[in-house]
């Protein structure tokens, strides 16, 4: 196992190909994307995909980014399974930027992102791993002068009846001759070795001993390192600024203002930090943000107390003024989230007469790529980009408006010739905007006399991420989906009900946060549909249970797994509070189960239980992974993250110091259970984050008899 | 002029004094294990072993620290450190990677301490070291798994 991310090692395993990525291309890839919701059999040479070296390594070309997520083990299971290797010959390497071998068949273009990485790969990664079997067992056959039918492969061993015995590499070359099969039959599901196990993953060694290489770690020959000085007020632009001070500290070699601000160009990073701290800039806000975060959600909250426009509707809303009901109304505020990837954003670029070449976390080539050929002035072919290993993205490196490229760009241009590594600090990062919009729900519901929940309505007012963005193509008739998602198609029968969404348009960048939508439509709506089952007399899990459709078997598989692992006796027990919650979102079912506790009046949840259905389990280690890890995140943002805009609208947190992140005290013992299944593979990086929070605010309400009405939990206010 | 020992070689820096530790390790000699996450010794990212103790390289001016021992990542080498790089893999605790080095770092300097340490005293010794990607279930098991091949 390993990773084959250094280039060396890679120029290196190229003298083994397989099958060369120069092979002529079928172009199927984009219309094969638009016509199939599933992603169709490979139109890329499998070459692209796969790389055979003499010494029997195979290296599986990723063509999604690695942060931690685990496509580079997911993709490469797929392809081993198929071309019946050992998993200890497996590598993997993340692709560059080519929108035609390796574009999302989800998005039609290269990228990461929606917890699509395995979905879209999966038949595509298992017939690039066929096809390669196929060409290896005909050369096999041929030098050996047997029939392919009578030749085995196991465990990465070609081997015939006779006694011959080979590896892969022996004929990888001569394979690589052979034209790929027009088809190659996949295995039956009861074939499969690899899939549904707990593979190890290939990159946890370099990840352990500090030998993986991410973007800061390069230093190119003569490379300049650059920070930039931003405004600290959204849309606010340089009136003037004076360096007189920062070109005096040494190794500076460069300061100049680029639309973005003011960067400094040194020898160093301590050097470029130092002068930047010496520059001195007046900021014009005549066109800012410079509002507090107070006034805007004041502007937040009136909207959604209007009527927005109807997305969802169905049923008899009558229920919501009939006599005699009780109706339950609640607003639920969310403030903007950064998500602080562990690594901040940073990139490389070399530029170089009429050439670029960038190395960074890049999640959406298939933008980034032609917006520094943009910037540049250069034509898409004259530009590379390397996807590097990331730190963490949590939705931050997935930029609709390319802004991180373009400003790499804008670096190099105003550098000239030469190589740069541009980096933001954390305050760059927590202040720098696109974030998790801020968000008003208001729900009300209706319970007749009679104790049946008869009503539904609930308005959410919120900022849309993708309007006026690259992403544009992802508005319905004028609705962004993604300020919405996961309050809607919900599993429950209620009487009638309507969902409406109102958008307010604002200057404070936004952008998708881990689960996107659902960050806050799971939490307003399962705290609030606790409510309603308190109000009429019923048990949370047994309640949610006898709300759902009697065709949603799937949720009621996970509510059931996640009560039966958790011993579900009821939400108190002693000084012990219990909460449920569930969440469909990017096409995974998830439920949890979580135990609170009061320390010092605030909470602390000692356990949670998640069980999952994301259709077949891939890899199972990576599955609990990643529920383990969505846990996590999720409970730290709901305990104590908020981004606050105060006097101009300039953001008040900085650091981990006033924007904590979850510690390893506060981090609950974890049970995962994963539901069998045969459905297609589902993503899993995202949905193991939206039910924590309401599970957590409906244990502390059991416990207390306190409401979470506004986040974070923990901070003066935000428990009423 | 400031003369440190890293990873058992003597280096003399003829470096801005004020220059982080951190910086002197990524920037002049390559020691890219070590990470930046903060700058602020909030995150733990930048973990190193400084006299045998752990020692945040972000806020670690280089001139304060003249004729000190510093280990990174790189020169780790033991018993405990062995043990945990196990039990890092046996567990798969890495996520996105890039806090790894500072958890190792903090995890082999506890075992070094405590060889057998409680669910407490690991949250107490790896309070400093944050983890976004929220690996640290995986992490307080893998340190458990390694004290437990220590005692044999
Ligand atoms: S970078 Fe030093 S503690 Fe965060
Ligand atoms: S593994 Fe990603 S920050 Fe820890």
């Amino acid at each position: 196992m390993g990773l084959a991310t250094s280039r060396r090692g890679f120029l290196r395993a190229a003298s083994g190909l397989l099958v060369a990525v120069a092979l002529p291309l079928k172009t199927r890839a984009q219309d094969a994307a638009a016509e199939a919701a599933v992603p169709a059999a490979p139109a890329v040479p499998p070459g692209a995909f796969i790389h055979v070296a003499p010494d029997d390594t195979v290296t599986v070309i990723v063509k999604h980014i690695e942060f931690g997520q685990g496509p580079l083990t997911g993709l490469a299971t797929l392809v081993a399974e198929e071309m019946d290797a050992d998993w200890s010959q497996m590598r993997g390497a993340l692709a560059h930027a080519d929108d035609a071998l390796y574009a999302n068949l989800a998005f039609g273009m290269q990228g990461t992102g929606g917890s699509t990485a395995l979905g879209n790969s999966f038949l595509q990664m298992r017939g690039a791993g066929a096809a390669v079997r196929q060409m290896l067992v005909e050369t096999a056959a041929e030098a050996w002068g047997v029939p392919p039918a009578e030749i085995a492969v196991a465990r990465g061993r070609i081997s015939h009846p006779s006694g011959r015995d080979s590896g892969f590499g022996a004929f990888a070359q001569a394979a690589a001759q052979r034209p790929v099969p027009a088809e190659t039959p996949l295995k039956p599901p009861e074939h499969w070795v690899l899939i549904g196990t707990d593979l190890p993953k290939l990159d946890t060694a370099e990840k352990s001993d500090g030998r993986a290489q991410f973007t800061l770690d390069l230093y190119p020959e003569g490379v300049q390192v650059v920070v930039i000085e931003r405004p600290r007020s959204f849309g606010a632009t340089v009136k003037s600024w004076d360096d007189a001070d920062a070109r005096q500290v040494a190794g500076v070699r460069a300061i100049r203002q680029l639309p973005q601000g003011i960067a400094v160009y040194a020898d160093s990073t301590f050097a470029a930090l130092k002068a930047r701290a010496a520059l001195k800039v007046e900021w014009d806000l005549s066109a800012a943000e410079t509002r507090t975060s107070q006034a805007l959600m004041a502007e937040m909250t009136a909207a959604a107390r209007e009527a927005g426009r109807t997305v969802e509707e169905s049923g008899d809303l009558s229920g919501l003024d009939a006599p005699g009901v009780t109706l339950l109304q609640a607003e639920y505020s969310f403030p903007y989230l950064a998500h602080a990837p562990m690594e901040t954003l940073d990139g490389v670029i070399t530029l170089s007469d009429g050439r670029a070449e960038a190395w960074y976390g890049c999640q959406f080539p298939g933008l980034d790529r032609p917006a520094i050929a943009r910037t540049l002035g250069l034509p898409v072919e004259a530009v590379t980009v390397h996807v590097m290993l990331a730190g963490g993205s949590f939705g931050r490196r997935a930029q609709g408006s390319a802004h991180f490229a373009i400003e790499l760009a804008e670096v190099a241009k105003a550098g000239g010739n030469g190589s740069y590594k541009l980096m933001w600090t954390r305050e760059d990062d927590i202040r720098g905007g696109y974030y998790r919009p801020m968000t008003v729900h208001r729900l009300r519901g209706a319970i007749t006399p009679d104790g049946r929940i008869a009503a539904w309505e609930n308005v959410i007012a919120n900022q849309s991420i993708v309007a006026g963005t690259a992403m544009e193509m992802m508005m319905q008739d004028g609705l962004d989906p993604t300020a919405y998602e996961g309050s809607i198609n919900l599993p429950w029968t209620f009487g009638g009900h309507r969902v409406a969404w109102r958008r307010v348009d604002g200057k404070v960048p936004v952008l998708w946060w881990r689960s996107v939508g659902s960050t806050h439509t799971t939490m307003a709506t399962e705290t609030f549909l606790d409510e309603l089952l308190e109000a009429v007399g019923k048990d949370p899990v047994q309640g949610r249970l006898d709300l759902l459709r009697p065709d949603a078997t799937r949720e009621r598989a996970v509510i059931e797994a996640v009560r039966d692992l958790a011993g579900w006796q009821g939400s108190k027990q002693g000084d012990r509070g219990y909460g449920v919650a569930f969440a469909k979102s990017f096409g995974t079912y998830v439920a949890q189960i979580v135990e609170v506790e009061s320390r010092d009046g605030q909470p602390h949840v000692t356990r949670a239980w998640c069980a999952v259905d994301c259709g077949i389990p891939v890899n199972p280690n990576i599955i609990r992974a990643q529920m383990e890890g969505g846990i996590g995140f999720g409970l730290g943002a709901i305990l104590h993250s908020t981004i606050t805009l105060g006097e101009n609208g300039a953001v008040q947190e900085g650091n981990f110091d006033d924007y904590p992140t979850l510690r390893i005290s506060e981090m609950p013992q974890v049970e995962v259970t994963i539901i069998r299944s045969d459905e297609a593979p589902t993503g899993v990086g995202e949905p193991g984050v939206p039910p924590i929070g309401p599970a957590v605010a409906n244990a502390w309400r059991a416990l207390t008899g306190q409401r979470t009405r506004a986040l974070p939990m923990i901070q003066a206010g935000g428990v009423v | 002029m400031t003369t440190i020992t890293i990873n058992g070689t003597q280096r003399t820096l003829d470096i801005d004094p004020d220059t982080p530790l951190l910086w002197v390790l990524r920037d002049e000699l390559r020691l890219t294990g070590t990470k930046f996450g903060c700058g602020v010794a909030q995150c733990g990212a930048c973990t190193v072993m400084l006299n045998g103790t752990p020692r945040r390289s972000c806020v670690t001016p280089v001139g304060m620290i003249e004729g000190a021992d510093v280990t990174t990542i790189e020169g780790m080498a033991g018993r405990e450190f062995d043990a945990i790089q196990a039990a890092w893999r046996a567990l798969d605790v890495p996520q996105c990677g890039w806090c790894q080095s500072g958890q190792v770092m903090s995890a082999t300097m506890l075992l070094q301490q405590l060889p057998a340490p409680s669910d407490q005293q690991i949250d107490e010794a790896m309070a400093g070291n944050a983890c976004r990607c929220a690996t640290y279930h995986r992490i307080r098991a893998a340190i458990h798994d390694a004290a437990r091949t220590l005692e044999g």
